[in-house]
Order: structure tokens, then C-alpha cells, then sequence
């Protein structure tokens, strides 16, 4: 371990594609923010694979591998990549899931067809399109590097000065056009920076990978916050990390590739985000459900015991099977007393929660009633009834769309 | 068999497969998934290659198909879960499983005889050289008769689900009401998308078949409105993508399956343009054509009431150009409407016939 950080810092290889990562994940996860948001993931992907004639084009013309010049060439191409799918959504009556998969695979195609024209090969594997594909974070030079963090750095200063603006974008658009701000133009702006996001990751991960340096770290960043500021700067934290990290791991190894490596990071980070972020976290979902069922279960022993014994104190005998499981932990908080033998029945602080377990249940049913406009007679926890009370409009509302069908109901043709 | 008519055929046979499974995944928006799993099977053919040893055989094509499935299952989890949209939760779970399929192979595909590169690209030029030898006759390239296969249960599966399909994708409420699963047609559909992605890989590699899943089907999507004749011609437009793209990759001596899917964009643009239904030609020409009854209209309303104008007074009031407006009175002219006279407008019967039903409505 002393000897991978030690690495990091003093071997010439490590630490150039450290960095290169590193800066990957950093301006991927800031500009992820929005694509996610935005409901725009797989633009990314899209403008990725578009990329690649814009490479082919620019090693024509520039005839060897100045990077800047490369990279140029994939962002003008990405570019235009993203004006075809616009273009086609806008134009016709074809989808935007439809649209952003065939701007995808005609460009990329084409892009390979440019690639093995220059090889002369015929053959797609000769011409250096796996460093494409996956990533050749291996060869990073210190050169890359430096362009990287440039772009970088002005894709960044960029998102902060425009921050107030890109808020208003992804969040309230026609606000924003109310308030005078040319929302066309800065959704070019957005896009555009997006663009540079991908071209500088590229190199490091590859085509069909950087979508997921755009989505993860951003999606992971979603769960720990609902505030856009701390979202873009948790997600450009995330995403550094994973960059180091992977880049680290794949040191250890030097037939895995990095690229993959910082994907897998980021997609574990994502998935312990999901399950233990506080509030939405899946592990603390689960427990608050838990804990819930079970005090709406003692609730109802409770009830249950207060109506089964006929005084104070008097003892009920018989009960069901299900309600004896739960006389244990109600004798330890200290609500009944007595024992398998003799029966069961309520304390006097037992009796006190009843109380109170009864005024709970009068407010909800009468605040439901007022919320349905109903008679609170109606409102019952039996669920036929509830139907009934609720009316068939609420109802078809309430109903739970899995989402399957959903995805099946908007599959239809205009 | 000619080295070119296997290639050919084996082309045509990928993209008819596609554009059958694929119009489907087009007409219910799931094109992207498509897409994502035809990046998944990597990792299934990989895992399936560990097992077996060797990268062809039934239960890498299996293997794959389970782990498509596995890419469809996860994102509706995800996505289902409410934390992740369902675009984030695609652009999750296939780089994911992708990485996963890359790193295996870098670590162990010593072992195994296995080229990346060919599961992604493909290589079609190699179809006639990998015959079928079963018991001592060679049968042809073993690549046709895989994608022969897959070709047959793609046809079988739309034509005897051709009323389920058909009802799941345009109205999954009636379908449910019937009795249909609309769910069950979805993982089926998914997990035909899966077999063909895998049976196709060998010839133009995995990344190219989302081509062909997607580009013809589109193409046919903005021709027609009725859905056997969408189904027909994206086959057409498939199989035409397929031999056009290797005539262009013959001619220009670039890959082939790059050139198929250049080929398939071709069509697709040509579509675009000059649909005769949705082609934005025809829209701008109907837009225009909208545009100029909407003006003439606005004269007609307007010469009903200010009978006897002069052309200068109506560009005034409508602030016309005069190039507008002479092409306007002249189309109201043509139409019969109003008429010159001593130089000013007036309106025929016609003309005041057609102010008063515009000013019913």
C-alpha cells in the first residue's frame, strides 16, 4: 500500500495517468451533473462514438498524433454529432432514443470506415481503434496530460461562472427565457462543454466506457445531497477519486487495462451510494419500512388487548396466534403484563399508549376525510372500503405503474 | 459458393434479422437498451468462453443471451427503485458490465482463445473461411448457418407473436385487459434481441449490430405508418444497407462492416429528406403551403370588409414585403377570389363566399 501511494507520487507512469484520470473524473463528474439531470445520460455516449470520424478527419489532415489536434477533430465531430441528433428529433417524427442510436452507429461506422480507409488494412483492429475503444490511459504522456487539465480548467471556470444560468436550464427553462436568459444559446453552451468532457476522457477510457464517467460519479452524488452546488462538487470529488483509484489498481496489474478499472470504481461507489446514502439509501428505505410495520403491528396488539379484556386490568386469555409473537416486546417496553399461562393484560402505561394509539388514529382518519372530502364514517383501514371512499378517479391515479408497462404504453407509434 | 455471395448473404442475413427484432425495440423506445445490451453480451461470451474454453458453441451463445436479459433486469431495477432515471440507469449498468467483460478478458483470456476485438468489430471478410464439418462434409461457412438459424427464430418468433407484439408495443392497457402478459412479451422480445446480438457478433461484431437494429427500422419508421409494411421495408433497407456496404467497402478497401452501416445512415438521411409522407421536404413544402392559404385568408377577411383596396394599402396593413404580397393577391387571384380592378382589389362572389364560411367557423 506505502508502495502505491509512494508510486503515485515519484513513478513518471503512474503519476501522468493518475493524473490524466483523475482530471477525467473531475471535469466528467462536474458536467455529468447535468447531463443526468437533464435526462441526457446517453448523449454522452452518443457524442463519444460520434467522435470517431472526427479523429479519422483530424489524423488525415494533421497527419500524425498532435493529441490537440486529434482531440480538436473529435469534438467538432461530437459536435455535429449532437446538431444531427437534435436535428433528427426536431425534424421527423422519430424519437430521441431512436435518434441518439442512429446518429451513434452511422457516425462510429463511418468513423471506421474512415480509420481502416487510412490503414489501407480492411481491417479495423490494425489502425490503433482499440486505444479508441477502451482507452489507452497506458500511454499518456505528460503532454496529454497538460492539454487535459487546460481543457479542463476552462470547462470549469466555465461551469462556475455560468452556475446561476445552468441552474435555471436544467431546472426551470421557461423561467429562465421569462427572465431574458438566452436558454438556446446556453444549451448549445452546455452541450458543447459536455463535448470537451468526453473528448478529454477519450483517451483515458474510451468510447463505450465514458458514458458511465459521465452518469456514475454524478448519479452517486444524487443520493447524498438534493442541492445542485454540493450535487456538481460531491460528483467531482467522486469522480477524482475513482480516476486515482482506478488508475492505482491497474498498476498492480499490467495486463488490466485502466480505463475499465475506474468504471468498476465508480460503479461500486454508485451502488454503496444507492444503499446506504441517509434519507434515500436503499438499507435506510428498508429500515424506516421496518420499523414502521412493526409499530403499526404493536399498535394493533394494543388495540387488540384493550378491546379483548373486558376492565382494567383484567386479563385476556385467549389470543391469536400471530399476537402472542409480539406480547414480548411489548412486556418490554413495559405496556402488558403477564405470561404464557395466565394470560395477558395491559399496564397502566399500557393503557396510556392505547389512549394515545386511539387519538392517532381519530386525526389521521379525520385529516383524510377533510383531504377526500368525505364523511369520516367512510374512512376506514379496511382496504374495500377504502376504495370506496377514495373513488374511482383517486384510484386510477394511486394505481402502481410498473415500469415495464410503462416503458410498453409510451412505445407507441404517433 | 462465392467468396463474395457468403459474405453478401451472410450480411443480408444479420440485417434482415435485426430490422424484424429491431423495429419492435424502435417502436417501443428501446432503442438504447438494444444498444446496451448488444455491449453486455461481451461480458456473456466471456464468461461463457472461461467455461467452455473456446468462444463458439451453445452455451457461450446461451450464456450471452442470459446475461442481455440480466442487462434488461437490472436497468428496470434501477430504475424502478426510483433513485436513477431510466437513461442514467442504462448508461450504468452496460459500462458496467462491459468493464467487467474487458477486464476478465485482460486477465484471463490467456488461457482462452479469444480476441476482443473480433467480438466488437467482427470480422465478415473471415465468414467463407470457418466452414462446418460435421462427420467428414463440409457444410459452408459456419457463420451462415448460425445466423440462418437465428434468422429463422427471429421470422418464426414475429410471425406467430405477430398479434401479441403487435398489442403490447401500441396499447399494453387493452393487451393486459385480454389476458396477454405484457410483460412476458417484453423479456421475450429482449431475450430474441439478446440471441441475435450474440449470433451476429461473429460476422460484424457486436457494436455494428446496434446498427442494424436501429438505422433500418428508422428508416422504414419515417415511410410508412402500417406496421407489416414498416417490418418489410426495413428488411429491405437492411438488406440493401448490407450489400451496398460491402460494394463500398470493396471499392474504397475499408472494413465492411463499417461500410454497412455507413450505407444504412445513407438511406436513413435519404428518408429524412425525402420521405413522402414525413420527409422534411415534404413538411417544409406543406408548412409553406399553410403558411400562404393562412395569408390568403387573412386578405379575404380583410377585403370583406375594406372592399376596393389598392395592393399598397393591404402591404401596409399587413406590413408585407412587396414581394409577399404580389405573390399572395397573385395565388388569391389564381384561386379566383378577388380581382383587379381600375387598381384596386375587390373580392369575387367566391371570394365574399369564402370571407363568410372563414368567419362562420
Amino acid at each position: 500500500m506505502l508502495d502505491l501511494l509512494h508510486d503515485l507520487l515519484f513513478d513518471y507512469t503512474l503519476r501522468t495517468v493518475a493524473l490524466g484520470a483523475t482530471i477525467l473524473g473531475l471535469v466528467s463528474g462536474v458536467l455529468g451533473c447535468y447531463a443526468v439531470l437533464r435526462r441526457q445520460s446517453l448523449f454522452g455516449d452518443a457524442l463519444a462514438h460520434a467522435a470517431l470520424p472526427g479523429v479519422a478527419i483530424a489524423f488525415l489532415v494533421a497527419g500524425g498524433k498532435t493529441p490537440i489536434v486529434l482531440l480538436l477533430g473529435a469534438a467538432i465531430s461530437g459536435w455535429l454529432g449532437a446538431l444531427a441528433v437534435l436535428g433528427i428529433t426536431r425534424g421527423s417524427r422519430l424519437k430521441e432514443d431512436a435518434a441518439l442510436g442512429t446518429v451513434l452507429t452511422v457516425f462510429f461506422g463511418f468513423g471506421i470506415v474512415l480509420l481502416t480507409y487510412i490503414q489501407r488494412g480492411g481491417n479495423a483492429s490494425q489502425s490503433g481503434l482499440s486505444g479508441f475503444l477502451f482507452g489507452q490511459a497506458a500511454v499518456l504522456v505528460q503532454h496529454d496530460v497538460v492539454v487535459m487539465a487546460a481543457l479542463g480548467a476552462v470547462a470549469l471556470c466555465l461551469v462556475a461562472l455560468f452556475h446561476k444560468e445552468f441552474k435555471l436550464l436544467t431546472f426551470d427553462p421557461d423561467f429562465g427565457s421569462s427572465l431574458g436568459f438566452g436558454m438556446g444559446r446556453l444549451s448549445v453552451l452546455l452541450t458543447g462543454l459536455i463535448t470537451v468532457a468526453v473528448v478529454i476522457g477519450l483517451q483515458t477510457v474510451g468510447v463505450v466506457l465514458m458514458a458511465a464517467m459521465l452518469v456514475a460519479p454524478a448519479a452517486a452524488a444524487r443520493q447524498w445531497t438534493d442541492r445542485l452546488g454540493t450535487m456538481l462538487a460531491l460528483s467531482g470529488l467522486f469522480g477524482a477519486f475513482c480516476g486515482v483509484t482506478g488508475a492505482a489498481l491497474s498498476s498492480l496489474d499490467a495486463r488490466v487495462p485502466t480505463g475499465p478499472l475506474v468504471v468498476l470504481v465508480a460503479t461500486l461507489l454508485v451502488l454503496v451510494s444507492l444503499t446506504l446514502a441517509p434519507r434515500r439509501g436503499m438499507l435506510w428505505a428498508a429500515l424506516r419500512r421496518w420499523r414502521n410495520n412493526r409499530r403499526l403491528a404493536h399498535e394493533r396488539v394494543l388495540l387488540a388487548l384493550s378491546g379483548a379484556s373486558n376492565r382494567d386490568g383484567a386479563l385476556a386469555t385467549v389470543l391469536p396466534e400471530e399476537l402472542r409473537t409480539r406480547m414480548g416486546d411489548l412486556q418490554r417496553q413495559g405496556f402488558v403484563h403477564g405470561g404464557v399461562g395466565e394470560g395477558w393484560g395491559l399496564t397502566d402505561l399500557g393503557r396510556r399508549e392505547v389512549a394515545a394509539a386511539d387519538h392517532r388514529q381519530e386525526v389521521w382518519r379525520a385529516g383524510l376525510a377533510r383531504q377526500l372530502d368525505v364523511s369520516e364514517d367512510e374512512v376506514h383501514l379496511q382496504a374495500p372500503q377504502i376504495a370506496q371512499a377514495l373513488g374511482p378517479e383517486v384510484l386510477r391515479g394511486l394505481q402502481d405503474v410498473p415500469e415495464s408497462a410503462k416503458v410498453e404504453t409510451e412505445g407507441r407509434a404517433r | 459458393m462465392s467468396y463474395t455471395f457468403a459474405i453478401v448473404l451472410t450480411g443480408v442475413l444479420v440485417a434482415m434479422s435485426c430490422a424484424l427484432v429491431g423495429s419492435f425495440l424502435v417502436l417501443r423506445r428501446l432503442s438504447l437498451v438494444g444498444d446496451a445490451i448488444s455491449h453486455t453480451v461481451l461480458l456473456g461470451i466471456v464468461i461463457g468462453a472461461l467455461i467452455t474454453g473456446g468462444i463458439s458453441g451453445l452455451p457461450t451463445l446461451l450464456g450471452a443471451t442470459v446475461v442481455g436479459l440480466l442487462t434488461v433486469a437490472l436497468v428496470e431495477v434501477l430504475s424502478r427503485s426510483g433513485l436513477v432515471k431510466e437513461d442514467a440507469a442504462i448508461g450504468l449498468v452496460f459500462p458496467a458490465l462491459f468493464a467487467l467483460g474487458v477486464v476478465l478478458v485482460s486477465r484471463y483470456a490467456g488461457n482462452v482463445h479469444l480476441d476482443v476485438e473480433h467480438v466488437l468489430y467482427g470480422e465478415i471478410a473471415y465468414v467463407p473461411f470457418d466452414t462446418l464439418v460435421i462427420g467428414g462434409y463440409d457444410l459452408g461457412p459456419r457463420a451462415l448457418w448460425v445466423l440462418g438459424g437465428i434468422a429463422l427464430v427471429d421470422l418464426l418468433f414475429v410471425v406467430l407473436f405477430y398479434k401479441e407484439l403487435k398489442l403490447a408495443t401500441f396499447d399494453t392497457g387493452l393487451a393486459a385487459a385480454l389476458g396477454f402478459s405484457p410483460v412476458l412479451v417484453h423479456y421475450c422480445l429482449m431475450g430474441v434481441v439478446s440471441l441475435t446480438t450474440v449470433g451476429a457478433f461473429d460476422a460484424v461484431g457486436a457494436i455494428l449490430v446496434v446498427a442494424f437494429l436501429i438505422v433500418p427500422p428508422s428508416t422504414a419508421y419515417l415511410l410508412t405508418d402500417r406496421l407489416p409494411v414498416m417490418l418489410g421495408l426495413a428488411v429491405f433497407a437492411g438488406a440493401l444497407s448490407a450489400a451496398g456496404g460491402y460494394l463500398v467497402a470493396r471499392w474504397l478497401d475499408a472494413s465492411i462492416a463499417g461500410a454497412m452501416a455507413t450505407v444504412a445512415g445513407v438511406l436513413f438521411a435519404l428518408a429524412f429528406l425525402f420521405s413522402p409522407t414525413h420527409g422534411l421536404v415534404v413538411r417544409s413544402l406543406r408548412r409553406a403551403a399553410q403558411r400562404r392559404t393562412f395569408a390568403v385568408d387573412l386578405l379575404l377577411a380583410h377585403l370583406c370588409r375594406a372592399e376596393r383596396e389598392t395592393p399598397e394599402e393591404v402591404r401596409a396593413e399587413f406590413r408585407w414585403s412587396p414581394r409577399h404580397a404580389e405573390r399572395i393577391i397573385s395565388e388569391a387571384t389564381r384561386r379566383g377570389l378577388l380581382r383587379e380592378q381600375n387598381g384596386r382589389l375587390t373580392l369575387t362572389d367566391a371570394g365574399r363566399s369564402a370571407s363568410n364560411a372563414l368567419s362562420a367557423q
